[in-house]
């Protein structure tokens, strides 16, 4: 009992003294009080060396820390444990955190540099008026398949993957949205398509592409694709141009019947504490120089019109990745669905992924 | 003065079990009577009795007797050894050190061992079988769910086996007893008690597995643990997430009813 009681003691004193160093570290760091910016990303999604860069020029300390979804950064930012500064969701989400009081209104003021942004991209119908956000990168969802493993065959619609001969060939992102908008798509409904007809329709598609289905997974697509591991992967175009970069071979079509167009967007949470640094972090990534270095480092395309001189022609001149604006109208953005609905999209899924071979 | 003593060890004990044992079960009931906008109502119950739901219910059973059954035959004569061997503290502990990685990671390197292009492939090819799908099959998902659950199978039988009164043995041996009947009517029996800790701690877990269904099995195995896992993140649907954590939990203590020991 004793030595138990002794044991227990030591443990107690050795975690005091561990957790008063940590806080001399955290005060030694510049981890204190207001001079910390929290930032919250999708994971791999910014240059780290810009994050430096930042910290050199403003004395803020920069606490970097990721999501893998839209839903769960909502999440977190709802249950407000944490004091996030910045954020960035994609379109479909502003506009929900909107509805639920979840953002602080931007002062245009204090971002000069939103100039630089390519008017197209401006007051789109999720936030009219950039009111509560500024676009942050944009992109397609498509497939990226491999040359060499289709011996030339070319893809160039969604349609194309229901061919017998890709037998447990595809790769499939795991989201409802991305998966049931591909069904739709191949359907020609839209991909904000809300009657249900259509909707089982589509997963009775699904079902039917189900033996050229290899796997449903998730980040992990990005080093199963370039290892060979299947020939096709449905996935957002800056994980196909970080996959193309690694394996020559692979190929990114967004495909002829339509797709996915998103953005997304930085945003300042009512969970934060720093909002004259927030508003500096997102003026110092709207600077041309700073918007060109992320995109080259990223993969994604980005909304600084400015930004574009800064990067290499064969970047800014790839269609796949820099489409034409004129050429992509058969692309939608998702709309806020609601939640039924969006639970209704999921409970598809779901039925989608336990259909067996 | 006695009792109030007694009383007094007694409240971190009564603490620890309202606030996290019989709360978080309550929540979890309470939620499960609410749909997603939030209105009091038996939907969620009733959606459990649809086929999806009973389908899942029956394949995460069906999975994770798959596991218990592999561990159970693996972990047994690895056990039954190990207390044959001299530094036997010293093997357990190699058993016991791969749970000290952490889990994604291991389950990470299987990617990469059973890729088309990986370690195991390589060995097929090389005594001439050649390439098999081997990655996102049911097969690698109870090759590793087995691989990750064995030292918890192994722990408690090994120490039933070392409770085993060795005399008990011999006399079973003296008495003429083949060393097949030895073990049938004298060493398992009395191990049982470790066999019954055993299942229980792999069955229950397995039961409610999610990470691997998809790293592994590539969604091709849906298990109760998955679905609760998109309701609360993805759907945001916390009711239909509750309910089906209700009924895991009416499962398990099912599960720890048949197998507990009756005295």
């Amino acid at each position: 009992m004793r030595k138990l009681v002794q044991s227990f003691i030591a443990v107690l004193l050795l975690s005091l003294l561990l957790l008063y160093v940590s806080n001399r570290l955290n005060e030694a760091g510049g981890y204190a009080g207001d001079n910390t910016l929290i930032v919250y990303n999708w994971g791999d999604y910014i240059d780290p060396k810009l994050i430096t860069m930042f910290e050199k020029q403003t004395g803020l300390k920069v606490i970097y820390q990721t999501f893998d979804s839209n839903e769960a950064m909502m999440a977190k930012i709802a249950q407000g444990g944490t004091t996030f500064d910045v954020a960035v969701p994609s379109e479909y989400a502003i506009s929900k955190m909107k509805e639920e009081g979840l953002l602080l209104p931007l002062d245009h003021k204090k971002l000069p540099n939103l100039k630089y942004i390519d008017p197209r991209f401006l007051n789109l119908s999720f936030d009219p008026n950039n009111r509560y956000s500024v676009p942050y990168f944009w992109g397609t969802v498509g497939i990226v398949y491999n040359r060499n493993m289709l011996g030339g065959k070319k893809i160039t619609s969604w349609n194309d993957l229901w061919d017998k001969e890709l037998r447990n060939q595809i790769l499939l992102i795991d989201g409802a949205r991305e998966v049931m908008g591909m069904a739709l798509n191949s359907l020609h409904y839209s991909l904000n398509d809300t009657n249900k007809a259509h909707l089982q329709e589509a997963k009775r598609k699904l079902d039917a592409l189900v033996p050229n289905v290899k796997a449903i997974v998730g980040d992990e697509i990005k080093i199963l694709i370039p290892n060979e591991e299947a020939a096709i992967g449905v996935v957002w175009s800056g994980d196909a141009a970080e996959m193309i970069a690694e394996n020559d071979k692979l190929d990114y079509v967004v495909p002829k019947e339509g797709s996915n167009l998103w953005f997304d967007n930085m945003i300042i949470p009512k969970t934060a504490k720093n909002i004259e640094g927030a508003h500096q972090f997102i003026n110092f990534m709207l600077d041309p120089k700073h918007a060109a270095q992320n995109a080259e480092y990223v993969g994604y395309a980005t909304p600084n019109k400015q930004a574009l001189q800064y990067l290499p022609k064969e970047i800014t001149e790839d269609k796949r990745f820099y489409p034409d604006f004129d050429k992509i109208g058969h692309l939608e953005v998702y709309e806020n669905l609601g939640k039924r609905m969006l639970a209704y999209y999921n409970e598809l899924f779901l039925e989608f992924k336990m259909h067996r071979k | 003065m006695k009792n109030s003593v007694r009383n007094v060890y007694l409240f971190p004990y009564i603490l620890w079990i309202a606030l996290c044992v019989v709360a978080p079960i309550a929540l979890i009931v309470y939620d499960s009577f609410f749909d997603i906008e939030g209105h009091w109502t038996l939907e969620n119950y009733e959606k459990f009795f649809t086929p999806v739901y009973l389908k899942m219910t029956l394949s995460s059973f069906w999975y994770a007797f798959l596991i218990t059954l592999f561990s159970l035959i693996i972990a047994y004569p690895t056990a039954y050894l190990l207390t044959k061997t001299k530094h036997k503290q010293l093997w357990l502990l190699m058993i016991i050190l791969p749970t000290w990685v952490n889990l994604l990671l291991k389950v990470y390197a299987f990617l990469g061992i059973f890729g088309t292009f990986g370690l195991a492939n390589a060995v097929l090819n090389a005594v001439g079988i050649g390439t098999k799908q081997i990655l996102f099959t049911d097969f690698s998902f109870v090759f590793v769910s087995v691989y990750i659950f064995i030292p918890f199978m192994v722990l408690p039988i090994f120490n039933a086996l070392e409770e085993l009164n060795p005399s008990l043995v011999d006399a079973a041996r003296d008495l003429g007893a083949s060393a097949w009947t030895t073990f049938r009517r004298v060493v398992f029996p009395l191990t049982l008690d470790g066999v019954k800790a055993g299942c229980q701690a792999v069955f229950i877990p397995a039961l409610s597995l999610f990470m691997i269904t998809r790293l592994i099995a590539g969604n091709r195995v849906i298990t109760l643990g998955t679905a609760i896992e998109e309701h609360f993140l993805v759907t945001q649907d916390w009711g239909m997430g509750a309910t089906i954590a209700v009924f895991l939990i009416m499962i398990m203590a099912f599960v720890v009813v048949l197998t507990g020991n009756r005295r």
